[in-house]
């Protein structure tokens, strides 16, 4: 109980942190934009005719490769830089708390930014009759990727002080995880090295295989339990950088 | 209250604390001495548990830093070199935070805030945003943020670098107010701070601890320690010499080149009553007698190798 009082604390600090600077307001306007521009111009929501928010939904991965490195970047490397890291660890809380607190307040950002597009949703039930449940799921899917993304994200934040350093690391590494799984890129592996399993490991380890799955409405444990690794991987090892950093 | 035994850190190949042992008491203010880039600092966040020691332990109100660090870390107030403050948050909203973290709620925290706020004399930038704060208020807020849960133990890392006069001595007037019922380390390279407010201070270069006592114990140390100084007048010089030299307890007698009278510094065990009878008897003026008490900064210099002799190990 205490813990999780402690962590909603340095959470709700760092969220109120991201909307006192500009950040906040730059990330979400630009997120919106983009969002509603690949969705009308690059997805043809209108030509396909679907009454459901795939062409809406597709661009999320991509767009959160640059979006979320964007605001998980200062999660550790401005506090090493203004030196508050070192006051934070001195207080009585675990680095388990600080770490999922800071996260936290990040994915909750995200999700705010996430709910803001309902606009879209609205005009999906307006214009025809879609799935919510497909819809919900999509949404989930999206919020999910969003979260690993983000541990990544404050993982190579973790790494070092310097948030261009962090955001780039990040980026690649997200790149990679969609990258993976993507038809053209598969086939290439494919015709490389004739190996059904590969290929396979390959998109198993892919943000885009299990996102769509997510995207037609099938909530999968397995997908679930992808995300929750992936990110649970990531915040771990956030941890022990930031114990060799306070170590070495 | 606070116990380190054999604390050792490496960074690396780099042995930045060697084997430093020390105790602190409730109403004791330890200050921490030593040459920049001695270990200060290091030794400083090992004991609030910020960085894990190579080796040794740290014990702070009966809990381990390492098995208990919650606990420990709980009873420590500490101020790190610099003053680190979120930039974004303003004066208020910064111990607000604090305070929630150190786990005060409702009206227990609006008031642990205030008494802050008040102590550290912050109601005029309260609103303010710590970005904007000049550097005496900025170390201030730092401050009040490590003494707003009245922790019995304070850690304060170069309190008074970078204050006005008027703050440094503001700031000790506090740092000794609260010496009293707590337990205080404080780090310095200033001498003239330990003399103002230390009980006890330590010593360390390169690392290593090279000195544990009150600040009377260290300038007794000096070479001088101890020495009458006595001015004359009207006698010759060579009198006054052979005279004096013939005293009780006199090992040597210096003469002090000087515009009026004659100097003499006496080093031995003389008895300052006796060398005063003994020039006022050969019908001699005594023109000033003093003991020596020692002075700090040269044992100081005496006692740490300067930069110059030796590389620097931070």
């Amino acid at each position: 109980m205490k813990a999780l009082r402690s962590m909603w604390t340095i959470a709700k600090r760092e969220l109120a942190g991201y909307f006192a600077s500009p950040v906040a307001y730059v990330f979400i306007i630009i997120f919106l934009l983009l969002s509603g521009f690949f969705t009308f111009m690059l997805g043809q929501f209108f030509a396909r005719g679907e009454a459901s928010l795939g062409s809406f939904l597709m661009w999320h991965p991509w767009l959160y490769m640059f979006l979320v490195p964007a605001v998980g970047m200062r999660l550790w490397s401005e506090e090493r830089r203004s030196g508050t890291f070192e006051l934070l660890f001195s207080m009585p809380i675990s680095p388990s708390q600080a770490i999922m607190g800071k996260f936290l307040a990040g994915w909750l950002f995200l999700g705010i930014a996430l709910v803001l597009t309902f606009p879209i949703a609205c005009t999906v039930e307006f214009l025809g009759d879609p799935d919510w449940g497909a819809m919900l799921s999509g949404y989930l899917g999206s919020f999910l990727t969003a979260g690993a993304f983000l541990a990544i994200a404050s993982m190579t934040s973790a790494m070092t002080r310097n948030q261009v350093v962090s955001f780039i690391t990040s980026v690649v590494i997200c790149l990679l995880l969609i990258l993976a799984g993507w038809p053209p890129i598969t086939n290439l592996i494919l015709r490389w090295a004739p190996w059904n399993w590969l290929v396979e490991g390959a998109a198993a380890i892919s943000v885009m295989t299990h996102f769509d799955n997510l995207q037609r409405g099938l909530i999968d444990l397995r997908d679930l339990l992808y995300f929750a690794s992936i990110a649970g991987f990531a915040l771990f090892g956030t941890g022990v950088i930031l114990k060799s950093r306070r170590g070495a | 209250m606070i116990t380190a035994e054999n604390v050792t850190k490496w960074f690396g190949p780099i042995l930045a604390v060697d084997d430093v042992s020390f105790r602190v008491e409730r109403g004791e203010v330890l200050g921490f001495l030593g040459p920049n880039g001695a270990g200060k600092s290091t030794t400083m966040r090992v004991v609030t548990g910020f960085l894990p020691a190579s080796g040794g332990t740290v014990n702070v109100g009966g809990f381990d830093i390492d098995d208990e660090p919650l606990q420990a870390k709980a009873l420590i107030g500490y101020l790190p070199e610099n003053a680190p403050a979120y930039p974004e948050m303003t004066v208020e909203g910064f111990l607000r935070f604090t305070a929630e973290v150190r786990g005060f709620r409702g009206a227990a925290k609006a008031e642990a805030v205030e008494r802050a706020i008040r102590t550290c004399f912050l109601e005029r930038v309260r609103h303010q945003v710590v970005e904007t704060l000049s550097k005496g208020y900025l170390h201030r807020t730092c401050f009040a943020q490590a003494i707003l849960h009245d922790p019995p133990v304070l850690v304060l890392d170069e309190p008074t670098d970078g204050l006005d006069p008027n703050q440094k001595h503001e700031m000790r007037e506090l740092i000794k107010e609260m010496g009293k019922e707590k337990a205080i380390i404080v780090s310095t390279h200033i001498l003239e701070e330990v003399e103002a407010i230390c009980t006890r201070l330590i010593i360390v270069d390169r690392g290593k601890l090279i000195f544990n006592g009150s600040p009377d114990e260290l300038r007794s140390k000096a070479t001088n320690a101890g020495s009458l100084c006595v001015r004359v007048s009207g006698a010759e010089e060579a009198e006054v010499v052979a005279k004096l030299k013939d005293a009780a307890g006199v090992k040597k007698v210096d003469v002090i080149p000087n515009g009026e009278g004659v100097c003499c510094r006496i080093t031995g065990k003389a008895d300052p009553s006796t060398m005063a009878q003994v020039i006022l008897g050969a019908g001699w003026k005594l023109d000033k007698l003093a003991v020596d008490a020692g002075r700090m900064d040269d044992v100081f210099r005496e006692i740490t190798i300067p930069d110059t002799v030796a590389e620097d190990a931070e």
